[in-house]
């Protein structure tokens, strides 16, 4: 269980969320490959918190935890993104009868 | 440490196959429940990291919460059993996707990564303790944090202070955007006064 083993899962988990937001119709999908590079990114995050000396680290010890608060931060901006993501998907529900993404044109000229 | 490899292994294969599950299963309501399995394989990760606020949070925000809004979106919108079909970028994504993931191993395994040293590393996982619990002074002299303000130190370290000091404009930030988006997401679904639908 070394430093690099953790980037590379947190690497997979990126790559596979990017493969299903760009490859899927269903705009849920998409969400959903969304929120796993959410996941992706906040593991290479705590990784990196806990393994990697900060040049700030001399100075102040509780420098340490600035990845967490990146992650916390992270957290907090994926669920307004959820929200307002599902509240998007509702109103294209209610005027398309389909989630879609193909048939959402409206906005296309 | 064996026993931490096994479960990072274990948690390595649940997560990366939960994922995969969540962009190939083609029933939606299968893949929002592999979904579950990622975050809480994720929650594992960062328990393996010492950090087990995050972990709590993870599980609190993105189990209790997020996966269960996504179920109620599959379940209010239709065709569920097979919705969940590839669109013409397939073949591209996937190229592009793979691409992306060869070049990141290769950086995470290529770079000369500046390691804490290893007498640092167990002051290190002191502090990120020391954001969930309280340590005692009795605590930090069996772990070898000795004089008087080394263990100040490490005891006043922890998440809040962080996010309340250094942080704090981001943290007020952060506020108003989720309440911006709260707001505007129930502006998009409230339904039209006229009609009474959307």
């Amino acid at each position: 269980m070394s430093f690099e083993a953790f980037m590379i899962v947190s690497a997979v988990l990126f790559c596979i969320g990017l493969y299903g937001s760009l490859a899927r119709r269903n705009v849920l999908a998409v969400l959903m490959s969304i929120e796993l590079m959410f996941n992706g990114v906040n593991v290479t995050l705590v990784a990196m918190a806990k393994y990697l000396a900060p040049a700030a680290l001399q100075d102040d010890i509780s420098s340490v935890l600035t990845g967490q608060v990146f992650a916390v931060f992270i957290i907090t901006v994926a669920a307004a993104e959820i929200a307002l993501g599902l509240g998007i998907v509702f109103a294209m529900y209610r005027t398309n009868e389909s989630v879609d993404l193909t048939e959402a044109t409206q906005l296309r000229h | 440490m064996l026993f931490q490899d096994i479960v990072f292994w274990i948690l390595s294969v649940l997560a990366i196959g939960g994922a995969l599950g969540v962009v190939m299963v083609p029933d939606l309501f299968r893949a929002a429940l592999l979904l579950i399995l990622v975050f809480i394989a994720v929650a594992g990760f960062f328990i393996l990291l010492s950090a087990e606020f995050l972990a709590v949070v993870q599980v609190l925000i993105y189990v209790g919460a997020i996966a269960i809004l996504i179920i109620f979106a599959v379940m209010l919108t239709r065709d569920v059993q097979r919705g969940n079909l590839p669109n013409r970028l397939q073949i591209p994504a996937a190229v592009f996707a793979a691409l992306l993931l060869a070049a990141l191993v290769t950086v995470a395994v290529d770079t000369k990564w500046e390691f804490l040293p290893a007498d640092q590393q167990a002051r290190v996982d002191l502090v990120q303790t020391s954001a969930v619990t309280t340590l005692t002074g009795e605590v930090l002299t069996e772990q070898g944090v000795t004089s008087p303000e080394d263990q100040a130190e490490v005891q006043e370290a922890g998440l809040a202070d962080l996010l309340i000091s250094d942080y704090v404009l981001p943290f007020e930030a952060v506020s108003v955007l989720l309440l911006a988006a709260l707001i505007g997401a129930l502006v998009l679904v409230r339904p039209n006064p006229g009609t009474g639908r959307g």
